[in-house]
């Protein structure tokens, strides 16, 4: 027999490995005292959670609620938190400046819309996609009071156009951007003609409305929301279309989609807000009333919109040539390889960016306060310029921060849950 | 084995005539003029950067040629997209890397293009995803995700789903190259037997085992040219040019 000749003849059955890696000290040794280094470091972070902790709870448990101004606490006790401004404030930093017998409208609307998240968030709940749908309206009216037919109105008006649309397309001719065009026109007949009338005639005959609350009444936290959902919800299906757009081999489309993405991610969000609050007034027609809220809105969600442009084509710069080619050659037209192939992936790649900007746009809402809109961070100035309240810091950022970071954390909680359910490599 | 010769018909499947393509200024594809018959298998070969898959890719206009004229199933092959997109319906093609969904299952990659090219209704797309699904042997996957399947097993349900678009023409374009050696039997069996049905098939390969067994004819590609074809027993017995020559005594010499 050869030397390097060899045979094994008993198969080795599996046993269980050592107590001192598996299990909670396994993982302990691993992950926090690996090695000298490492075990140094993990002491080190405990020492500092440690000070921060022994200094902010005692501040924080001991807080006084029921003072009547600063002064009042200082005078009990100067070392614990001074929380009576968010008891006395609280429902400014909510509702801004909304009159405080309309504040169940805010409320409901707020319920509303987690309600109207549930069938998009959670696929489950696709069946109450409807209401999802309704909602935009229902809550514009909620808010900014009214005739209820004056967002009636449009849902009537989008919907006899899809009819339209669909009628076209089903007794004059198949090709659907024919039929595309037949119901624009129509849609465009009947809001300038018509449809003044069938407000005017529906307000007589079922005369449902709200008292009006004008936009400079929004504020707090109300008014983040308002801003930052709006924001997100527009500047998503706009920036998949700069994606596909930056990406198209029409160069016309190309340039308008470059251009629009590099001008508005090199302009900083400020300057847009500014634009929004002074500037654009000078070029509109005088006399426009032109909604600041919406203003500022469609500035927050081109700024957004660009952002996220440039993160989804990260995500279709990841997936292969050959993703294309597929689905090109089983015979799937340009937007159903889009829709059922490319977008599903790319989305799902871009994920944690996607969330990246919603996060940053919902955070970038505070900004508003420097064109003197009322979002809470604004208020906190107002409600520090207060006699009562002059010199309080700490309580006002922390209660809003911590309003922030429940939302955004929700967002990113969502997002890891997301990304788990969608994996299906293993 | 036999070969069964009977399919043949006299039916044109695919007329390609003085065909021209151009990367840039690189010339990929020079004169070609091919006539394949409805039914015929065909074998590709050729040194790497011959432009024996561009020659395939422009049969289902993955690729544009820019001089000639291709004509497949009696459709011209122009910028009209309507006409690009019934021919990519007709003509399935299978990938050297696969090129499957991995968002969605076996079944679902199967079903996508019936349902929403050929507007099957879903569940005569599954019934039918399923009776292909069987043909490549491999009904037990069809709900998991690609994923989770082994090269041969993506390659056969890539296979699936072509088929499952009932095509009248068939593309392989290297579908063996990234397959670990015991997955190629597989996947190369799966195609015998497509063959014995009677598919048009345009297979580029180096599989010169399969090329011998399954082709009706070989045709050799060299510098963008169609240098050589004949019948699998004298391409292979007795190579007239000398390219063909040398480039068999490379892939068979060792």
């Amino acid at each position: 027999m050869s030397k390097i000749a060899f045979v094994q003849k008993n198969k080795i059955p599996p046993s269980p490995a050592p107590i001192s890696e598996v299990g909670f000290i396994g993982w302990l040794k691993q992950n926090l005292f690996s090695s000298w280094f490492n075990t140094l470091l993990t002491l080190i972070s405990i020492y500092f959670i440690f000070i921060i902790l022994r200094d902010f709870i005692p501040w924080a448990w001991g807080g006084h609620w029921n003072t009547k101004s600063l002064r009042e606490c200082l005078d009990l006790n100067p070392d614990v938190a001074c929380f009576s401004v968010l008891t006395a404030r609280w429902k400014q930093l909510l509702f801004g400046l909304y009159p405080a017998e309309e504040y169940w409208r805010p409320t409901v609307t707020f319920i509303f819309l987690i309600l109207s998240m549930i069938p998009i968030l959670f696929p489950k709940y696709f069946k109450f996609f409807w209401f999802s749908v309704i909602y935009p309206g229902l809550a514009i009216w909620l808010l900014w009071g009214g005739s209820i037919w004056g967002v009636g109105i449009v849902y009537i008006g989008l919907s006899l156009g899809i009819f339209t649309f669909i009628l076209l397309l089903k007794l004059v001719s198949k090709n659907t951007v024919l039929a595309g065009i037949g119901a624009l026109i129509f849609l465009i007949v009947f809001f300038m003609f018509f449809s003044n009338y069938l407000v005017n005639f529906l307000n007589i005959i079922l005369p449902i409305a709200l008292p009006p609350v004008e936009s400079l009444k929004m504020g707090g936290f109300t008014l983040s929301l308002i801003v930052g959902i709006t924001g997100i919800v527009a500047s998503f299906p706009i920036g998949i279309l700069l994606a596909l757009g930056r990406q198209s081999n029409l160069p016309i489309i190309k340039m308008i989609c470059v251009g629009f993405i590099e001008f508005i991610r090199g302009v900083p969000l400020i300057t847009l807000l500014f634009v929004a609050s002074v500037l654009l007034n000078y070029f509109l027609p005088p006399g426009t009333n032109f909604d600041i809220v919406l203003r500022v809105i469609i500035m927050v969600t081109f700024f957004s919109a660009a952002y996220m442009a440039e993160v989804i084509r990260g995500g279709l710069a990841g997936l292969p040539l050959g993703q294309h080619e597929a689905s090109a050659s089983l015979g799937l037209t340009y937007w159903q390889s889009q829709r059922l192939v490319i977008m599903p992936q790319a989305l799902k790649i871009s994920i944690p960016g996607i969330v990246n900007t919603f996060i940053g746009l919902f955070k970038d809402t505070t900004l508003v306060s420097i064109i003197s809109l009322r979002d809470p961070v604004g208020l906190a100035s107002t409600i520090r310029a207060d006699q009562t309240w002059n010199g309080i810091y700490w309580e006002l950022y922390v209660a809003i921060g911590l309003m922030f970071f429940i939302f955004c954390f929700g967002m990113s909680q969502y997002s890891q849950y997301l990304e788990r359910k969608l994996k299906t490599d293993k | 084995m036999e070969k069964t010769k009977i399919n043949i018909t006299d039916e044109v499947a695919i007329h390609i005539s003085n065909m021209n393509k151009w990367y840039g200024n690189f010339h990929v594809l020079r004169d070609i003029n091919l006539e394949v018959m409805r039914g015929e298998r065909i074998v590709v070969c050729g040194p790497s950067g011959s432009g024996k898959s561009t020659l395939i890719r422009c049969i289902n206009r993955l690729e544009e040629h820019q001089k000639g004229r291709i004509i497949v199933d009696g459709t011209e092959l122009t910028t009209d997209l309507k006409n690009i997109d019934k021919i990519r319906s007709e003509v399935g093609m299978v990938f050297q890397h696969f090129n499957l969904f991995p968002h969605l299952t076996t079944l679902e990659n199967c079903t996508l293009a019936p349902i929403w090219v050929r507007e099957t209704p879903e569940k005569d797309a599954q019934d039918i995803a399923m009776e292909m699904l069987e043909k490549v042997k491999i009904p037990e996957q069809a709900h998991k995700y690609p994923g989770q399947l082994s090269g041969g097993q993506q390659q056969r349900v890539a296979i699936a789903r072509s088929l499952c678009m009932k095509p009248r023409i068939m593309l392989f374009d290297e579908v063996t190259s990234a397959l670990d050696p015991e997955m190629i039997k597989e996947v190369l069996d799966t195609m015998i037997q497509l063959a014995e049905d009677g598919m048009t098939m345009i297979c580029v390969t180096h599989e010169m085992g399969f090329a011998r067994q399954v082709a009706d004819r070989v045709i050799f590609m060299d510098d963008g040219q169609i240098v050589e074809q004949n019948e699998p027993e004298s391409f292979f017995n007795k190579p007239q040019s000398d390219r063909t020559k040398l480039f068999l005594s490379q892939i068979l010499g060792h």
